[in-house]
């Protein structure tokens, strides 16, 4: 009999170090109040949105969506991140191309399986606060800010409102 | 001893010499003689992960030291590119499973060895599986393969039966560099442990990828991470499809036209986007014998082995380095404690959380508690613990089975805990 016992025991599933790591840098993730997750689906740990809502800088009362998808790999990969704002319109900002897709090192290059979520979610707060021209994503954008400035934060604010920039249509982020 | 009938007389001269008597660095629990012999050629069972680089040479080893009930997974099938130093495998045999065709090829060779196949993946065996053999040697190329392996092997110990814990011989080769462990599941470092000294995996900038293409490298790693996503939409990209590396190779090779930049060719865009590292069969070899010498040792006792990492550097000359890595506290696969929770029946959630806080030798402050297949409770963020607090209230025993696992989680624990549950 104990044996049986013994035998069904071992075929339970186990949790496996990745979703032991999810959960642990979730509960223990410490946001500022401009950011917030949203799990669609809050069984599912490895699936989520970021809501920033940046209170300075250019981007002010904007609010930018990123998605994140975790592999079961995880921390040896980084989470898949992508900035994620209505299809068709994207935001304007020097390190976010049209697609979504993020030039932030840590999320590539720099990525470390010491890094956490909570690195990540601060680092891409980072670069709403310092936008940074020398590594661009969206060139445009790079090359207005690098070379007028005042252009670049007034091109910045009325994409932000929905806007439509050299003839690519920017979402409007501003928060409700 | 046996005899069996394939044993002619001398076939084992030159190992006998080590199994015949003790050495002053044997085991105390060295059997000299026939007790080893027999031990080795009859009552050993071995299984080796992995029937590719690595794979072919440690089978080749085991049968010819005279292990004879050896065991081989592998899911690929064998590619004409494998051929130039996977010497198990001929040209008739492309398009065939690697395991399969390994296993038959020993058999012919090495007469009275009983090799047997498993093609397909690790993840496919259960613990009764991996329980029947003395000891699990990985030649693999992934890192979640053999992430999954050891975490099996680490789960599979059970304190109170010791022929539970199954040593884990790891190998692995990376061009000039290769590496070789030993794993005593929970008593020495596992993989896990060392998660955070692998290389990590070249990847580029971005905005490098996007702007300013130097390298062949840039343009390939723009097809797949940028265009592919862009102009296939969610179309899954599958690395080993002729079709979809073609498309990548074109897409690529346009790229580099553009920007000036030679030495975009197919077998580049193949080796970047499945990270393949160039694998140079003598360092297999050297890794391998490694790898079979040490599981040689573990199961005859015969002399001290690997403690627990050696490292083969031959980028630079040849170098190398033997030290005993340390088993992390805070690992997640074999630091986390695990402790038996026997609980009333009646207990609810909030009640167990209650007790993990207050309990004099855990004392966890605001754990976070999930089954394998679901959360229990979390703690943050806001929408989670919202989403798990009508679990409070719920008995444990409605979401977790008798002798079920909980893990806790919590910013006072090095990684987490691990609870059996039973009831009362």
């Amino acid at each position: 009999m104990k044996k049986n016992e013994d035998a069904a025991a071992k075929k339970k599933p186990k949790t496996s170090a990745a979703q032991i790591r999810v959960q642990k840098d979730l509960t223990e993730l410490d946001l500022p109040s401009t950011m917030k997750t949203n799990f669609p689906d809050p069984a599912d740990l490895l699936n989520f949105s970021l809501t920033i809502t940046p209170d300075e800088g250019m981007y002010k009362g904007g609010a930018f969506v990123f998605s994140f998808a975790i592999n079961t790999n995880y921390p040896h990969d980084p989470p898949k991140v992508k900035c994620t704002q209505t299809i068709g319109s994207q935001i304007y900002h020097p390190n976010v191309d049209l697609e979504g897709n993020v030039c932030l090192n840590i999320l590539r290059e720099d990525w470390k399986p010491v890094l956490n979520l909570n690195s990540v979610m601060v680092g891409l707060q980072y670069l709403f606060l310092e936008p940074n021209a020398d590594d661009p994503l969206n060139k445009e954008a790079a090359i207005e800010m690098s070379k007028n400035r005042d252009q670049f934060l007034a091109n910045v604010k009325s994409s932000m409102r929905g806007h439509n920039i050299k003839g690519v249509q920017y979402a409007n982020v501003l928060a409700r | 001893m046996a005899e069996s009938t394939t044993d002619w007389q001398d076939r084992y001269y030159d190992i006998d010499q080590v199994l015949n008597t003790p050495g002053p660095r044997t085991d105390p629990a060295f059997l000299a003689g026939d007790g080893v012999k027999d031990f080795l050629r009859n009552q050993a069972k071995i299984l080796v992960i992995g029937a590719g680089g690595l794979g072919c040479e440690i089978l080749a080893n085991l049968a010819l030291t005279g292990f004879k009930d050896i065991h081989v997974i592998d899911m690929d099938t064998i590619d004409i590119s494998n051929l130039n130093r996977q010497f198990l495998f001929r040209q008739k045999d492309v398009g065939q499973p690697k395991a399969t065709v390994a296993a038959e090829f020993i058999m012919k060779r090495v007469p009275g060895v009983k090799v047997t196949p498993y093609f397909g993946k690790i993840q496919d065996k259960d613990d009764d599986y991996y329980l029947q053999f003395n000891l699990v040697i990985c030649g693999l190329d992934s890192v979640e393969a053999r992430r999954w392996m050891s975490a099996t092997l680490v789960n599979l110990v059970d304190p109170e039966n010791p022929e539970s814990l199954k040593p884990l011989i790891d190998g692995g080769t990376e061009g000039f560099k290769g590496q070789a462990r030993v794993i005593l599941p929970t008593i020495t470092s596992c993989y896990e442990c060392s998660l955070d000294m692998l290389n990590k995996p070249t990847a580029f900038p971005i905005c490098t990828i996007a702007n300013t293409p130097r390298l062949p490298e840039h343009c390939i790693e723009w097809a797949s991470v940028l265009e592919w996503p862009r102009v296939q939409g969610d179309k899954k990209m599958d690395t080993d499809d002729p079709e979809h590396i073609g498309w990548l190779y074109t897409v690529a090779a346009a790229r580099a036209k553009e920007f000036k930049i030679e030495g975009v060719t197919w077998s580049l865009t193949q080796g970047v986007v499945k990270n393949i590292i160039p694998a140079i069969a003598s360092t297999n070899a050297i890794i391998a014998a490694s790898c079979c010498n040490e599981a040689f040792k573990i199961a005859t006792s015969s002399a001290a082995y690997l403690n627990n990492y050696f490292m083969l550097i031959g980028t630079e000359g040849v170098y190398s380095y033997t030290f005993e890595h340390e088993k992390r506290d805070d690992c997640p696969v074999c630091g986390g404690e695990a402790l038996d929770l026997p609980i009333s029946s009646e207990l609810t959630v909030e009640q167990l959380i209650e007790l993990l806080v207050e309990k004099q030798d855990v004392q966890i402050k605001k754990p976070s508690l999930s089954t394998p297949t679901s959360q229990i409770y979390l703690q943050a963020p806001p929408q989670l613990e919202e989403a798990t607090r009508p679990n409070l209230a719920k008995k444990v025993i409605e979401l977790v089975p008798e002798g079920g696992e909980v893990t806790v989680t919590s910013s006072s624990l090095p990684f987490s805990l691990s609870l059996r549950i039973s009831y009362k």
